[in-house]
């Protein structure tokens, strides 16, 4: 794996990554081989010597290793190779533009924040694209997919129009919520993006029963279904009951749902390592029933490998996966935190295994394409984002009469007044100054 | 969660059913006392608009028209509890979405058997046997009624759905305003609560009064095997999200209800008794312990209006306002907490929209503000006894 086999010792996910000669990887219930994580040294070099015992590959030294010193190495060895990549050139270049979509929207994002367009809690997923794009480009348009608060990318890679999240965004009628929702609730029927959560576990729970329903489908109803649902959630979320709950439910009905864990070891300003007692999430996966798989989640190709393989399994109807990607957040928690917990060198580190780059690297030494190519997404990317600004900005903020249309699907659930009528067929009522 | 006790069911059959001795129903076909309210759901175009497809708001308009046939259709006599069951079933055929999720809902058939038989005949995942996780299994069904289910949630006992309290309150009520229109949550989410006998304080709660502010939400109380299969029926061809308030003590209640097909509104109340001296609003069990004081006032003078709100949320201000402008005095008899309960809102609502009409201020008598202790005499203190109803409607009359 050209792109990303730095530091071996943070991560060995599956042997498959390191041999690249297409070994499926057996995705039942045994436990994969651990791996470190960063930010605590002893526990690194424990599992260094455990990962020499186990690994078939030489291990380099517990140091950051240049990305081009690893591509140089793999040349040599790669002359065999040029039948084993991973992705096409098609697939390559949806998957370089989706995530430099997520990148550059995201830094809009924080512009328009500064500049007083947007209000509240912004969450930004910068550094942590290739998990979305590594496993929603996998998705077909009827499987769901159920994210946090930090969730524009998944959106955008799910397919909601940037130009429909940044009116949100920006409290516009045009948003994908008509501006109801904001930054932490996208929603999306068409797009089957099921929210958008504030409080952390919240949509867990809600994914699971969107799988519930493509089993119900198929087992009830005697539908053609395999959709699938994506639960994204963070660290912070894997110590929480309703995730514990979720994971016995899925996996005592083969519910077919994949959790992905964004681990990116913060938690606002909380470490992971400061507040779980086992701190290797994966291993909770088989403690309920079903596969635990660690991946380096700044490595797409890697993520997408293993997304190809629990997706498969959900929609097989073979149940749940628990997928541990280590990622990392570039920027704060949110707009509004100062983030000056984290150590700068842990930030620099993470900062040379960006996604972007990386898959950039791969396209370009795999010739998959060229640099022109590649330059061309990005200044079309930059239009697709402008244009999501300015279409954001030109849309007209809702109405009086919109503040009351939606809190009842039946709007009969508004009662009836003193003179018998509905509350809803009150004229007033549309324009937002009834009493109700 | 313990056991439930199903003796407690047996103990009430010390409660009379709804007083007959004033009933105006001219049918012999159900012993109900049901009373058309002045408009007639059929002719009213909001009615007329409103209503799509086969469902009527009222049995009383569907027999009214076939008065003749009436008689052939004897209705069938049944408890509340199979009620229930019987407009779950009729919605589980009727619509092969309609699903039920909860603790013990299958094989064991319900902690109060309204689910009784239903694993059997619809299989094991449409009558879902849950692990013990309300807050996520409530979750579930709101995911699942996004993606075009109709899930009831059914809360063992209403108070353990405090633990789902994030699911409701969030994403029940919320989700369909915060993703602006683009989904609904049909859900029902019912089950038993209110005072027992002696079930102790955790198993003895009024959740009304606690998810009244929940936005999006509608709550409705049954109180007689009638009004709990319409409302159960309503409940889940709504597209609302409604949460289903059933009581412990009125499981056993046995009642003749029609054999037709019948829907209730869930946003009207229920006029028990027309009285001309006072309004007394009631819901749930307390309508009893109303009855019973009825009884004692009439024989004292007193005519007494009797109307089951029915409606929690929102309340019927149509119903509850014509009998203020009738009758100029009102008392709240209820269950829940005197701090923040259904009867503060009610009284709120009432001084707001009537307060020309009344002659007097609105009494408001609830359960005392204590977890419901376990000793038999201190929790008969706790709730509304019918002498103190009657001495209330004797204060206020003076």
């Amino acid at each position: 794996m050209a792109c990303s086999a730095t530091t071996r010792i943070i991560h060995n996910p599956l042997a498959i990554s390191s041999s690249r000669s297409a070994e499926k990887s057996d995705f039942s219930c045994k436990i994969l081989s651990p791996s470190s994580f960063w930010g605590s040294a002893s526990l690194g070099k424990k599992l260094l010597s455990v990962n020499k015992a186990i690994s078939p590959i030489s291990r380099r030294s517990a140091t950051v290793v240049a990305v081009s010193d690893v591509v140089k190495e793999k040349k040599l060895k790669s002359s065999s190779s040029v039948s084993n990549l991973l992705i096409t050139k098609e697939e390559g270049l949806v998957l370089y533009e989706d995530m430099v979509l997520g990148r550059a929207f995201e830094d809009m994002c924080a512009q328009m924040y500064y500049r007083g367009k947007m209000f509240g809690f912004v969450h930004l997923y910068n550094g942590q694209e290739a998990v979305s794009t590594g496993f929603i480009k996998l998705l077909k348009k009827e499987d769901c997919v159920v994210s946090t608060y930090r969730d524009h990318v998944h959106a955008l890679s799910k397919g909601v129009p940037a130009r429909q999240v940044m009116s949100e965004l920006f409290g516009k009628t045009t948003g994908c919520c008509r501006g109801q929702g904001g930054s932490m609730h996208m929603f999306s029927k068409e797009h089957n993006v099921l929210g958008g959560f504030a409080f952390i576990g919240e949509g867990i729970p809600v994914a699971t029963g969107a799988a519930f329903t493509s089993k119900y489908k198929r087992e009830v109803l005697k539908e053609d279904c395999d959709e699938v649902t994506l639960a994204f959630f963070g660290d912070g979320t894997c110590n929480n009951g309703q995730f514990f709950e979720c994971l016995n439910m899925a996996a005592l009905w083969k519910l077919p749902i994949v959790f992905v864990v964004e681990n990116n070891l913060w938690a606002i300003g909380m470490s992971h390592l400061r507040a779980t007692s086992d701190p290797e999430i994966w291993k909770k996966g088989p403690a309920f029933g079903m596969p635990g798989v660690h991946v380096d989640g700044m490595d797409v190709l890697k993520v997408r490998e293993v997304a190809i393989e629990a997706v498969g399994r959900a929609r097989r109807g073979e149940g749940p996966t628990l997928v541990e990607c280590e990622t990392y957040r570039f920027r704060g928690h949110s707009l509004a935190d100062p983030d000056e917990l984290r150590d700068p060198a842990e930030k620099a580190h993470y900062a040379t295994r960006d996604p972007i780059t990386a898959l950039k690297k791969y396209i370009l030494e795999n010739k998959l394409a060229s640099e022109a190519e590649l330059k061309a997404i990005e200044k079309k990317i930059d239009e697709v984002v402008e244009d999501s600004v300015e279409f954001a900005d030109k849309s007209p903020v809702p109405a009086r009469s919109q503040l009351l249309e939606n809190v009842f699907a039946d709007p009969r659930g508004f009662g009836i007044g003193p003179d018998g009528k509905y509350r809803c067929e009150d004229p007033k009522f549309t324009e937002g100054t009834a009493q109700v | 969660m313990a056991a439930m006790l199903r003796s407690v069911g047996v103990a009430s059959a010390s409660f009379p059913l709804a007083d007959h001795s004033n009933k105006l129903s001219t049918f012999s076909v159900c012993s109900l006392p049901v009373i058309r309210s002045e408009r007639s759901p059929i002719s009213d175009p909001i009615r007329g608009t409103r209503m799509t497809g086969k469902v009527i708001t009222k049995a009383v308009a569907a027999q009214a028209e076939n008065a003749a046939s009436a008689a052939s259709k004897p209705g069938h006599e049944l408890l509340l509890f199979e009620a229930l069951r019987e407009g779950l079933e009729e919605e589980m055929d009727r619509d092969p979405r309609v699903c039920v999720m909860g603790e013990d809902v299958g094989h064991y058939g319900g902690s109060y058997k309204v689910t009784k038989g239903l694993a059997d005949k619809y299989g094991d995942l449409r009558v879902l046997d849950t692990p013990i996780a309300e807050n996520s299994f409530t979750g579930m069904a709101v995911g699942a009624a996004m993606t075009g289910l109709r899930p009831i949630v059914e809360g063992m006992n209403m108070g353990f759905l405090l633990l789902a309290f994030n699911q409701i309150s969030d994403n029940c009520g919320m989700l369909h305003y915060t993703s602006g229109g683009q989904f609904t949550i049909p859900t029902v989410i019912r089950g038993p609560g209110g005072v027992g006998r002696q079930l102790g304080a955790e198993h003895s709660q009024r959740l009304e009064s606690y998810f009244q502010s929940i936005p999006g939400i509608q709550m409705v109380a049954c109180s007689t095997p009638y009004n709990a299969k319409g409302l159960m029926k309503a409940a889940i061809r709504s597209e609302n999200p409604v949460v289903l308030f059933e009581h412990v003590l009125l499981y056993n209640l046995k009642e003749r209800i029609p054999d037709e097909e019948y829907v209730l509104s869930l946003e009207e109340a229920e006029m028990v008794r027309p009285g001309e001296h006072v309004t007394i609003l009631t819901y749930s069990r307390m309508r009893y312990h109303v009855m019973q004081a009825a009884k004692t006032l009439v024989n004292k003078g007193y005519d007494p209006e009797v109307i089951d709100i029915r409606s929690l949320k929102p309340f019927d201000l149509y119903t509850i306002g014509n009998s203020v402008k009738k009758t100029h005095r009102v008392i709240i008899v209820e269950e829940c907490m005197r701090t923040g309960g259904i009867g503060a809102s009610l009284t709120a609502a009432i001084n707001e929209n009537f307060h020309d009409y009344l002659d007097a201020p609105i009494v408001c008598l609830s359960s005392q503000d204590v977890p419901t202790p376990y000793a038999g005499t201190l929790e008969e203190w706790t709730v509304v006894q019918p002498a103190q109803i009657v001495a209330a409607v004797e204060q206020i009359c003076q």
